[in-house]
């Protein structure tokens, strides 16, 4: 296998769902690193620039995530940013029915509902990260 | 606190409608029992038809309804209010009291009859009565909605927490299933180790579940008995035993003697599994355990004292709902239903005790339970089973 050529940082407060997503993404041929919760993720942001965020929307706060994508996009906006959220499962809100308009201040490059595909999030990886 | 309760008075004759008024107009009634004090707010009808309109518009809580009526007669207007449904006290009023009229009435739902001519002191003993009944129902309702809504967020968390380890099992099947050849033979063995965990976990808490639902229905028939609590303790202590070896935490049980009590053994056995599986799980490698039983004064205590990662005192004061789960950086590794704690707590309520904590972050919990030797006795059904 060749070096993988980009690091994906995954974020997330649930241990399996990080696992999963490292190793599928390794076998898709990208470096992984992991954060648990909202302070190992700024810890992961100072420690060095990873090429796509994977993030969860709820952690240890209700907007974790979008607290931390709006860090994220501040500090570097051309680090691109998937946010993962099971609250379309929990409560049935969806973020598609919100119009452009108020969908702009979310700083997130893509929302995607839990439970993921893996491969629904390899293609938004490829489509964000074109030379992947 | 003062609360206005909604009369309204249907009778024909004015003298009637007025004396009525005048009689309740100034009457307060305290219910120390509910703490509770009523004033009145009185509407007056001349008809049966004139009631049903004020009875929509007015929407009293309490009804004096004259039987005898021009047009609509009493049996009537009650006949109505109970085909629309609607919740109110009746108390009928009947000139010549027949005891046809007094079982219709009942039929249908008056609460009470006062006969004609009555006193205004009888009127008040009467409104008395029903004003009570309409307090202390309410109080049955309001109860029994708020048991409904704990008992509804006790199902969702729970429909959450058996769909969390489903969703993470699927998800690791799911990569069996497309990861591309030649993996490392170590990422099956992490995927599947995992998955075993959650199911595991999903497994204690099913049980966990059970011994709480059969501790609140109080169905299982308890076989008290004197049981010596150091001879259950050993047992409970070779349970745990393994996953203390595995991570090199000592077990350390000196019983002075032994303490004999009357207890149901099953949940003697259930109170100290518990804690002392937590006093492992949340211990550090190589840490110790260290679990006391002994009768003090009038009280007998079980103590389970760790060296483990300790709580802060918000933690602590989460710790014992229901599914609640401290999670942190520390814990997150560490599975558990999040039912353990809740069902200590229930069983040494039964036992007519409680559990204690204190705890210091970084050092260690000391988790404490005493029990009350002569509370054995108490029914399980006597537990208040939504705290």
């Amino acid at each position: 296998m060749q070096q993988p050529k980009h690091t994906i940082l995954v974020i997330d407060d649930d241990v399996d769902f990080i696992q999963q997503l490292q190793i599928s993404l390794a076998a898709a041929g990208f470096a992984v690193r992991t954060a648990f919760g909202e302070q190992e993720a700024e810890q992961a942001l100072r420690e060095g620039r990873p090429d796509l965020v994977i993030s969860d929307l709820m952690m240890e706060h209700m907007d974790g995530g979008f607290v931390l994508c709006h860090r994220i996009k501040q500090q570097d906006p051309t680090i691109p940013v998937i946010l993962t959220t099971a609250v379309t499962s929990a409560t049935g809100l969806r973020f598609d029915t919100i119009s452009a308009d108020e969908r702009s201040w979310v700083k997130a490059d893509a929302i995607l509902a839990k439970p993921v595909r893996f491969e629904q999030i390899i293609r938004e990886i490829r489509r964000l990260l074109p030379e992947a | 606190m003062v609360e206005t309760l909604r009369v309204l008075i249907v009778d024909d004759e004015p003298g009637m409608r007025l004396a009525a008024e005048r009689t309740l107009r100034q009457f307060q009634i305290d219910f120390p029992d509910l703490e509770a004090r009523l004033e009145f707010d009185i509407r007056q009808a001349a008809s049966g038809e004139e009631g049903l309109e004020v009875i929509q518009s007015f929407q009293p809580q309490l009804l004096l309804l004259d039987h005898k009526l021009p047009g609509l007669s009493g049996l009537d207007v009650l006949e109505r209010i109970v085909a629309r449904k609607i919740e109110l006290h009746t108390v009928m009023i009947t000139a010549y009291a027949s005891l046809e009229t007094a079982i219709r009435a009942t039929k249908l739902g008056a609460f009470d009859f006062l006969a004609k001519p009555f006193t205004p002191e009888e009127l008040r003993m009467t409104v008395r009565k029903a004003a009570h009944h309409y307090l202390l129902q309410r109080r049955a309702d309001e109860l029994a909605r708020e048991k409904r809504q704990i008992r509804f967020q006790f199902l969702s968390v729970l429909a959450h927490e058996l769909k969390a380890p489903i969703a993470a099992v699927e998800g690791y099947l799911c990569l069996l299933k497309d990861l591309p050849a030649g993996v490392d033979p170590q990422t099956y063995a992490q995927v599947v180790d995992r998955s075993l965990l959650r199911i595991e976990g999903m497994r204690k808490l099913i049980f966990d579940l059970l011994d709480l639902t059969r501790i609140e229905s109080g169905q299982k028939k308890r076989e008290l008995a004197d049981h010596d609590l150091v001879e259950i303790a050993r047992l409970s202590l070779e349970t745990v035993q393994p996953s203390a070896d595995a991570r090199g935490i000592t077990l350390a049980f000196e019983p002075a003697g032994s303490v004999v009590m009357t207890v149901d053994r099953g949940e003697i056995e259930i109170i100290l599994n518990n804690l002392l599986s937590n006093a492992v799980k949340y211990n550090r490698d190589g840490g110790r355990v260290t679990l006391t039983i002994a009768r003090e004064a009038d009280r007998v205590w079980i103590r389970v004292a760790d060296t483990g990662i300790g709580m802060t005192p918000e933690e602590v004061s989460r710790l014992f709902g229901e599914f609640v789960r401290i999670k942190n950086e520390q814990t997150r590794k560490i599975l558990g239903s999040g039912l353990g704690l809740s069902i200590v707590r229930r069983l040494a309520h039964l036992y007519g005790g409680e559990v204690t904590v204190a705890s210091t972050p970084g050092e260690g919990s000391t988790f404490s339970v005493w029990l009350n030797p002569a509370g054995a006795g108490g029914a399980a059904t006597a537990v208040e089973p939504t705290e």
